[in-house]
């Protein structure tokens, strides 16, 4: 049996669209994007495909990656970016009741799919997603899952039935070993994500997803509720007032910034 | 949960003294027990506590001091922690449970959050308790800061993560009275299948960024890593240190210790200077309990400049070896 590796990946808002083109929809309380900006898939969890896909590369033919989605649409070009990056397959939770899930309501879907897709070894998924900053669904699946999680790795290494993982922790790092099955979450630290080459492209075209409804899964509606109710999402004002300070020229400016400091007695 | 009562605190330690965060922590929750009527607890775990750490949770106002010494906490402290609180929380019921958004606390409050089937409200910068039945809301950053959410948990207990020093840490009273009860629980090795294999400090000597009183930050716009030398030399004029933004840590110029932001460090300094940051919200998100920030940085458009005190539109090439001289005459002067 190869490794079976799952990456659970999202789709998110752009987080490189500037602010300012930002709006806040106050129904669904959600930001959205212009029009002509497209969703990118979060940007941690491209970490997490290419930690999938090292480990692919290091056990050429031992490795099938699964990566699984949930949400209510897709653009397909985008979800299917990480196929286009070397993964084997697509799995696509996707209803209507998938919409603006909270972070609990989302662990128990892809707890659902993850059990549905049967045996496996590795759960990878980025170390928190862009626009909701939680960082909550990856420990709630370990926890729904009964599965070791160890959070932001820099590096993972598989050995027999183990597996190893470098954390980025405060000061320094750390080495710490799970057994398998584990539940990881990976961090930007581990390295730029591959870009797809025009090979991998090609066969992502051929490949179609396979779509799961919310009935495929076998789920209680009543864990579809949200356990955290979302009341109001605002942009916070700005009230400070900067001073700017002015010189002669550039050089002036620094030293004039330097008395203005002393000054205001802060050095 | 049939008669919740109380805030729980989860604890952390550093050095043998309750962790800053900690302290922070206490502030809150003795604020959210006084609107109660209902007690403060904290939780503290490690291989071996000292009385001190305990002594500090009393000081900063915690009624009861529960402690747990064990080896699993330094093998697999957040599983070992995790397997206490939630034993803790089953027993004891409390309304309120607060844990830091540290590296340990952003695994373990998920991990109680579901364990009990409740929400979590995460990254907290604001927590308030109207009554107890009502529900708690939270305030947490969002879309890396660029929006707030408002945010409220209706099952009890509810569970918070609060940023680090989004809460100004109370008056320490030595004075105050408080109970030490050690818990003994029988932890089974089974609870810890992820075990710490090594450590090691990456962190270079001199003033911990987290800590530092006066911050230099450098950006992109620095261009490389041959700026961060003049940077350094400011900060330790001002006996401060260095930090970066996300990219350049990313392009390899600093170290990832050095980065400041949502993902990386989050800095509370007096002073912030920072150098070619535009200021996305990102990096902002580890700053924003910065008392002063400045900012040397060309493009007048940015960002850095809605949030800065003081601000220089120029070129950092210029601006600044002008700006790190005038500060070296300004302190050898006293």
């Amino acid at each position: 049996m190869p490794l079976h590796i799952i990456v659970c990946v999202k789709q998110v808002l752009d987080p490189e669209t500037p602010a300012s083109a930002l709006r806040i929809d106050p129904q669904l309380r959600r930001m959205v994007a212009p029009a002509n900006v497209p969703p990118v898939v979060n940007g941690f969890d491209e970490n997490a495909v290419e930690a999938a896909l090292r480990i692919k590369d290091a056990r050429p033919g031992d490795v099938k990656i699964t990566v699984l989605s949930c949400g209510k649409s897709f653009a397909m070009e985008v979800i299917k970016k990480p196929l286009s990056m070397g993964c084997d397959e697509l799995v696509l939770l996707q209803d209507n009741a998938f919409d603006n899930l909270d972070a609990f309501a989302t662990a128990h879907v892809l707890a659902a799919a993850i059990k549905k897709l049967g045996a496996f070894d590795i759960v990878l998924c980025g170390r928190q997603a862009s626009d909701w900053d939680q960082a909550q669904v990856p420990q709630g699946l370990a926890q729904l899952l009964g599965l070791p999680g160890v959070t932001i790795a820099k590096k993972v290494e598989v050995t027999d039935k183990k597996v190893r993982v470098e954390r980025v922790v405060p000061g320094g790092r750390e080495v710490v070993e799970a057994s398998l099955p584990a539940l990881i979450t990976v961090t930007n630290e581990l390295g730029q994500p591959r870009y797809p080459n025009l090979r991998g492209i090609m066969a992502a075209t051929r490949k179609q997803p396979v779509v799961w409804k919310a009935g495929d899964l076998g789920l209680d509606p009543a864990l579809l509720q949200p356990a955290v109710e979302l009341q109001e999402l605002f942009i916070p004002v700005q009230e400070k007032n900067v001073e700017i300070i002015e010189g002669e020229d550039d050089a002036d400016k620094g030293r004039k910034l330097a008395l203005k400091l002393r000054e205001a007695k802060l050095i | 949960m049939s008669s919740t009562s109380g805030v729980l605190v989860v604890g952390e330690t550093q050095n043998g003294r309750l962790a800053p965060v900690t302290a922070e922590l206490l502030g809150l929750a003795r604020s959210l027990a006084r609107g109660l009527q209902e007690q403060v607890a904290v939780v503290l775990g490690a291989e071996k506590l000292s009385p001190e750490a305990a002594a500090d949770a009393i000081a900063y106002g915690a009624e009861t001091v529960y402690t747990v010494e064990h080896a699993l906490m330094e093998q697999s402290p957040v599983e070992a922690m995790l397997a206490v609180v939630e034993r803790v929380v089953r027993e004891k019921t409390p309304t309120v449970v607060l844990v830091g958004k540290t590296l340990a606390g952003s695994d373990l409050g998920p991990g109680l959050a579901f364990r009990l089937g409740v929400g979590l409200a995460q990254d907290c910068i604001e927590v308030t308790l109207d009554s107890k039945e009502k529900g708690l809301v939270a305030v947490r950053p969002v879309y890396g800061g660029v929006a707030m959410a408002r945010v409220a948990l209706k099952r009890m207990p509810y569970v918070a993560t609060v940023r680090p020093k989004a809460f100004d840490p109370p008056q320490r009273d030595t004075s105050r009275k408080g109970e030490v009860v050690a818990l003994n629980p029988s932890l089974d090795a089974s609870v810890a299948r992820v075990r710490v294999l090594e450590r090691a400090s990456e962190e270079s000597a001199g003033v911990r960024l987290e800590d530092a009183r006066v911050v230099v930050g450098g950006g992109r716009g620095l261009g490389g890593p041959e700026p961060f030398q003049m940077l350094e030399e400011l900060a330790k004029l001002l006996g401060g240190a260095v930090g970066a933004s996300r990219a350049v840590c990313d392009a390899g110029w600093v170290p990832y210790h050095y980065q400041i932001g949502l993902t990386g460090k989050t800095i509370a300094p007096d002073l912030y200077i920072t150098v070619a940051i535009s200021g996305a919200s990102q990096h902002m998100a580890g700053c924003s309990g910065a008392r002063n920030i400045v900012a040397i940085n060309k493009d007048r458009d940015s960002n850095i400049f809605k949030e800065a005190r003081f601000g220089v539109v120029a070129d950092w090439k210029k601006a600044l070896p002008a700006f790190a001289e005038t500060v070296k005459e300004l302190v050898k002067s006293g």
